[in-house]
């Protein structure tokens, strides 16, 4: 996670070389922020996770939806400044659900962009190393880490993830779901993310969110949730 | 086995393209022919299961399955008010000339319909994930207000659901994509005001009709 932010200097030269949204790019011009949230680029193309996600979804979901999350976000953190700056302790406390929220969306999507891979390129397959030790120690097998996993997801109530975690006081990995936007904070670290937003599928697969769930697989970059294991 | 109620889906009172352009035919079709009946479905199997535990004096097992039922239940309530609060835009009953008495309760209480409406849609929008928006009348001092409802929680107790609005993606999506402001906008064109005129004006009872009917032969 702190990886994906920490390269937000070469993602918001990027941004601004591929047309900013206006308010967004004179925000940055007049406003000083110091570490101010942009898109980062996805590391494939729009397409290249069909078919297990259309090209549709993808642009949306990237261009559209999580470049929302980050101006909402950006929005949040400069009226948090604001009210930092004047002592605003009643305001500064009145702003953490939206901060929460869509901070929570653009962290959420980073880490989901950088764990799907097309299957030409790495993505699918089984995990290796340590993390395969881990997932058979915990679930017998990865077969059955995946079954355990779908039906975390199709359990959501509502919109939200289902993560692949590590505990960070035992070290023990787990799978657990996240309402809304709530990030992997605190006790615990992220490895895979699948969102289940009905806009994460709904073009494609509309109400048979389980074909979804079961195509992701297809395109998980076990290379790169291995790398946050360590 | 048992004598558990089985829910079953109610009929639309419209024909699935009977809102457009506002909604489309196949936001409605997936929407009430799919979404709805998966939670009547899945309410229906927990309310057996429920009922299984409860013969057999197993508490925590009931308990485990309340939340389940909130949601399910909560799905089968919301729609079945949603599609009952809805109708074609060339219907008489979508001008707010249908409901009198709301309407100047509504002007009383906001100024007037539209600044009511901008409310309205301010909540919406600042749903965070998947929920409702509500025009209700507390029972308790009878004030109309906005709120909100998360996932598949029903309005409270205490109050009487007047209007929702479903302000899930699937709601949406296939026709507006992430622009869910317009759809908030749209849903006005299609507002049953006339429905919305009798739950204000009648009884708890009126608001959940056959829903209240099934409560009753439990």
């Amino acid at each position: 996670m702190s990886a994906t932010l920490l390269r937000t200097s070469t993602a918001a030269r990027s941004v601004l070389r591929s047309g900013a949204p206006k308010r967004a790019a004179s925000a940055a011009a007049t406003t000083f922020v110091r570490g101010k949230a942009t898109l980062p680029d996805l590391p494939y193309d729009y397409g290249a996770l069909e078919p297990s996600i259309s090209g549709k979804i993808m642009e949306l979901h990237h261009k559209n939806h999580h470049q929302t999350y980050v101006n909402s976000f950006n929005a949040a953190s400069e009226q948090l400044a604001e009210a930092g700056a004047k002592g605003d302790v009643a305001a500064s406390v009145a702003l953490q659900p939206l901060i929460n929220f869509h901070g929570g969306g653009h962290i959420n999507h980073s880490l989901f962009w950088e764990n799907l891979a097309p299957s030409k390129n790495g993505g699918g397959g089984e995990p290796s190393g340590a993390l395969k030790s881990a997932i058979e120690t915990n679930y017998g097998s990865f077969d059955a880490f995946k079954g355990k996993f779908n039906t975390a997801l199709a359990g959501i109530q509502g919109s939200g993830w289902a993560w692949l975690v590590k505990d960070n006081e035992t070290g023990q990995i787990g799978i657990r779901t996240y309402a809304n936007q709530d990030p992997v904070v605190g006790k615990f670290t992220p490895l895979l993310g699948v969102d289940a937003w009905e806009h994460a599928y709904y073009l494609q697969y509309q109400n048979r969110k389980a074909e979804y769930f079961g195509a992701i697989w297809d395109v998980i970059n076990w290379k790169t949730v291995e790398s946050r294991l360590k | 086995m048992s004598s558990v109620a089985k829910y079953t889906l109610p009929a639309l009172p419209y024909a699935y393209d009977a809102l457009e352009p506002h909604i489309s035919k196949e936001i409605m079709t997936l929407h009430h022919s799919k979404h709805h009946q998966t939670y009547i479905t899945n309410l229906n199997n927990f309310l057996q299961t429920q009922s299984t535990a409860s013969l057999a004096g197993d508490l925590i097992k009931q308990l485990s399955l309340q939340q389940a039922i909130n949601f399910h239940a909560g799905g089968h309530i919301n729609h079945t008010l949603f599609w009952e609060n809805l109708a074609p835009a060339s219907s008489s009953s979508t001008s707010p000339d249908c409901a009198p008495k709301l309407v100047a309760a509504i002007n009383t209480r906001w100024g007037d319909l539209s600044t009511f409406q901008q409310k309205f849609n301010t909540a919406l929008l600042s749903l965070k994930g998947s929920g409702w928006g509500w025009l209700v009348q507390d029972l308790e001092s009878g004030a109309l207000e906005v709120i909100t409802s998360r996932d598949q929680d029903v309005v409270p107790a205490t109050k009487k659901p007047l209007l929702g609005v479903d302000f899930w993606e699937h709601a949406y999506y296939l026709q507006y994509l992430n622009d869910k402001a317009a759809y908030a906008v749209g849903i006005w064109k299609v507002v049953n005001w006339k429905i919305v005129e009798k739950r204000f004006t009648g009884s708890t009872d009126i608001v959940f009709g056959s829903l209240v009917g099934l409560k009753a032969g439990l």
